[in-house]
């Protein structure tokens, strides 16, 4: 049967500018391999789009072929005695806890939101509240069934064609297409205990990040991005563990957000009295308790289509990571540069990052990593800009699955492995198939937009 | 004693939906498919997730030789427990590709009407003596009229629809009930990307009214129900107006 394309336009889950691509979307393996066949015949770009949650331009291409993983969502094999999963690109993080959460097993590694992929968590190397115990995703990956450029299906891994396991782990997608991975799980409960509690200023956070990243398996700080002066990186710091014999919590369905909010919503007066409440909720001497895996993990999944709070202009999200050395000031002048900018961040979200992820372009290192969400009202692009350069100054780099605006320059100044990757590009992929707007963008390749 | 559902053409996304919502209300589903490792993968992916037993079985509707085998494989998968069928087969080439090619109304007619009743025939005399169980099978709302833009596929719809009408009245008498399911459009590989579709449900929604009017004893459903009410409209149409719209 011919490839059957559906005209879509596509953007990132910070609704920025979206891209006109014609999608296929390939019920099996052999289906995504013919879509490939058609788009290279044609001479189209091509990129492979999981849940479309990375926040900027990285699963987009103006013009190009969409190969979607919705579809390739089966699991494929599991084995209790070593936790090894095997399971098709498109499965959920959602599916791998209704799964394996009841038998004690839970992903390695957790993004923000469960309604990620595990294609897209390969692609983008995500970490979790855990990374200095237990790295990023890619470090739980032992082989992945690739198609490639030039149509081959291949199996890759750490002892197999290892350029091409480099080259997909944190490889935004442009090493090919994810098929299948195998990984291995974690032992885990459906509750954690959760110590949260009260953080005056930006000094006791990383005073309490020092104490605990070398004890605490999850360790997460919420910050309070508007606050300023002495008050400048307030918020709550959490650490967790799983609960032993923890009582599963009732699953409850997602609040939607009906729809877009009007911008006063998310003003500066609303949210600063917002996150008032919110810090003085937790007492300052700190206060233990047992808590759904959900609710610690993916707080925000809650409320389903949340970016829809930022309204129709959509948000970027910043993160960046900088080396511990020079976490501190780069921290506080990003915060103070957000907190005198006017543009209402809800709130930060502060983590420590243990060491390098196994692919050339993994976003870990060992640092401290900031995430704002920054409203796209005027003066965004500016404030991103000023983000950027401080994140850069101190040694630090952007998260590719977050940006939507970084320039090539800052890119390739960060990413001291992007040598190797467009090495390994070349020889992957020589024609340049696989690209996306991030990937035009930041000029990966010397393939500018 | 668990139900069992044997499914007829396992790779559509509507089978695979099917297989699966069956699977978590507690069935053992048999998945009869043309491509087997496929099939496959579906089938472990049941068994992990819900811990039910997922066997595949290769099937191929047109080779009506090999029906005989497979009700027998269906019957030994069931054992004691009940034998339920969900018919999903069926193939919609576009009607301008069937109008340059008239060779193709035949196997349309066939992949989608007589091989089922075909095999639904066999089937019959099986379900009769167990004497319980439920026959599901799809048929389309493309069936309830014939149009301009979709009339061999129609026509073997609606052909499936009579068939299923006597066959319920056949089976009713030994305990066994028969629905006739009537998707409007589902999000598949069969629709995507074609234009003019509109309210498109999920498979996972078409699964779970397929189930559901199992379970109630319904006979003719639409899914979504609100097709009822769009066929109840487009069947009322005077045949002299209808003709001339472009639908």
């Amino acid at each position: 049967m011919s490839v059957r394309w559906k005209d879509l336009r596509l953007t990132g889950w910070g609704r920025g500018p979206a891209s006109a691509a014609q999608a296929a979307r390939p019920e099996r393996a052999s289906a995504a391999a013919e879509a490939l066949a058609a788009a290279r015949g044609e001479g189209a770009a091509l990129f492979a789009r999981g849940a479309g949650r990375s926040y900027g331009d990285a699963a987009q291409l103006s013009g190009g072929r969409a190969l979607l993983t919705a579809r390739l969502d089966r699991i494929l094999a599991f084995d209790a005695a070593t936790a090894r999963v095997e399971c098709e690109a498109g499965v959920t993080f959602r599916a791998l806890l209704d799964t394996f959460v009841p038998r004690g097993f839970v992903p390695p590694v957790s993004p923000g939101t469960a309604f990620v992929t595990v294609g897209g968590a390969i692609a983008a190397d995500v970490h979790g509240k855990n990374h200095d115990r237990h790295g990023s995703f890619g470090d739980h990956v032992d082989w992945i069934d690739m198609l490639l450029a030039d149509g081959r299906i291949v199996r890759t891994g750490p002892d197999a064609e290892p350029e091409l396991f480099r080259a997909t782990l944190g490889g935004m997608g442009l090493s090919g297409m994810i098929l299948r991975a195998g990984f291995r799980l974690l032992p885990g409960s459906p509750a954690l205990a959760v110590h949260a509690r009260r953080i005056a200023n930006l000094e006791e956070f990383f005073a309490a990040f020092a104490a605990a990243r070398d004890s605490a398996t999850y360790s997460v700080g919420w910050v309070d991005a508007l606050a300023r002066g002495r008050s400048l990186g307030r918020g709550i710091f959490e650490t967790a563990e799983f609960a032993a014999g923890g009582a599963a919590a009732p699953a409850r369905k997602p609040l939607p957000v009906p729809f877009d909010l009007p911008a006063f919503a998310l003003s500066g007066p609303s949210v600063r009295a917002f996150n008032e409440i919110y810090w003085r909720r937790v007492p300052s001497a700190g206060r233990e308790d047992v808590r759904a895996l959900d609710a610690f993990f993916y707080p925000l999944d809650r409320l389903s289509d949340w970016h829809r709070l930022y309204g129709r202009r959509g948000f970027y999200q910043f993160q960046s990571v900088v080396p511990d050395g020079a976490a501190l000031p780069a921290v506080r002048a990003m915060l103070e540069t957000v907190a005198s900018g006017g543009n209402a961040s809800f709130l930060a979200v502060l983590k420590t990052l243990g060491s390098e992820g196994r692919g050339f372009l993994s976003f870990p290192m060992r640092g401290v990593t900031l995430a704002l969400d920054i409203p796209r009202s005027a003066g965004a692009d500016e404030l991103m800009k000023k983000l950027e350069r401080i994140s850069c100054d101190a040694g630090g780099r952007i998260y590719l699955a977050k940006d939507a605006v970084m320039s090539p320059e800052t890119f390739r100044a960060t990413y001291p492995g992007l040598p190797a990757f467009e090495a390994a590009l070349q020889r992957l992929d020589p024609a340049g198939r696989f690209a996306t707007d991030q990937s035009r963008r930041l000029a990966i390749g010397g393939r500018a937009a | 004693m668990s139900d069992t559902w044997l499914i007829l053409g396992a790779s559509s996304a509507i089978a695979r939906a099917f297989a699966r919502v069956a699977a978590i209300r507690g069935a053992d589903v048999l998945l009869a498919a043309r491509d087997i490792d496929d099939a496959g993968a579906t089938a472990v992916d049941i068994a992990i997730r819900t811990g039910r037993r997922a066997e595949v079985v290769a099937f191929d509707a047109t080779d009506e030789a090999a029906h005989a085998a497979l009700v027998e494989r269906a019957r030994a998968f069931a054992g004691e427990g009940t034998l339920n069928v969900f018919l999903a087969f069926g193939a919609m080439p576009e009607q301008s590709a069937i109008d340059a090619d008239p060779m193709l109304v035949g196997p349309t007619i066939a992949a989608n009407f007589t091989s089922a009743a075909v095999l639904l025939h066999r089937l019959a005399p099986v379900l009769e003596a167990r004497g319980a169980g439920a026959v599901v099978a799809l048929g389309s709302v493309a069936g309830d009229r014939g149009r301009l833009k979709n009339y061999v596929y129609g026509s073997a719809k609606a052909g499936l629809h009579a068939y299923l009408q006597g066959l319920r009245a056949r089976l009713v008498r030994k305990g066994v009930h028969v629905v006739t399911l009537k998707p409007g459009f589902v999000d598949t590989a069969m629709t995507w990307g074609l234009p003019g579709m509109f309210l498109v449900a999920s498979p996972e929604t078409i699964a779970a009214a397929a189930l559901d009017a199992a379970t109630r004893k319904r006979d003719i459903v639409y899914a979504p129900g609100f097709w009822w009410g769009i066929m109840t409209i487009i069947r009322h149409i005077p045949e002299r107006i209808f003709k001339k719209l472009n639908i």
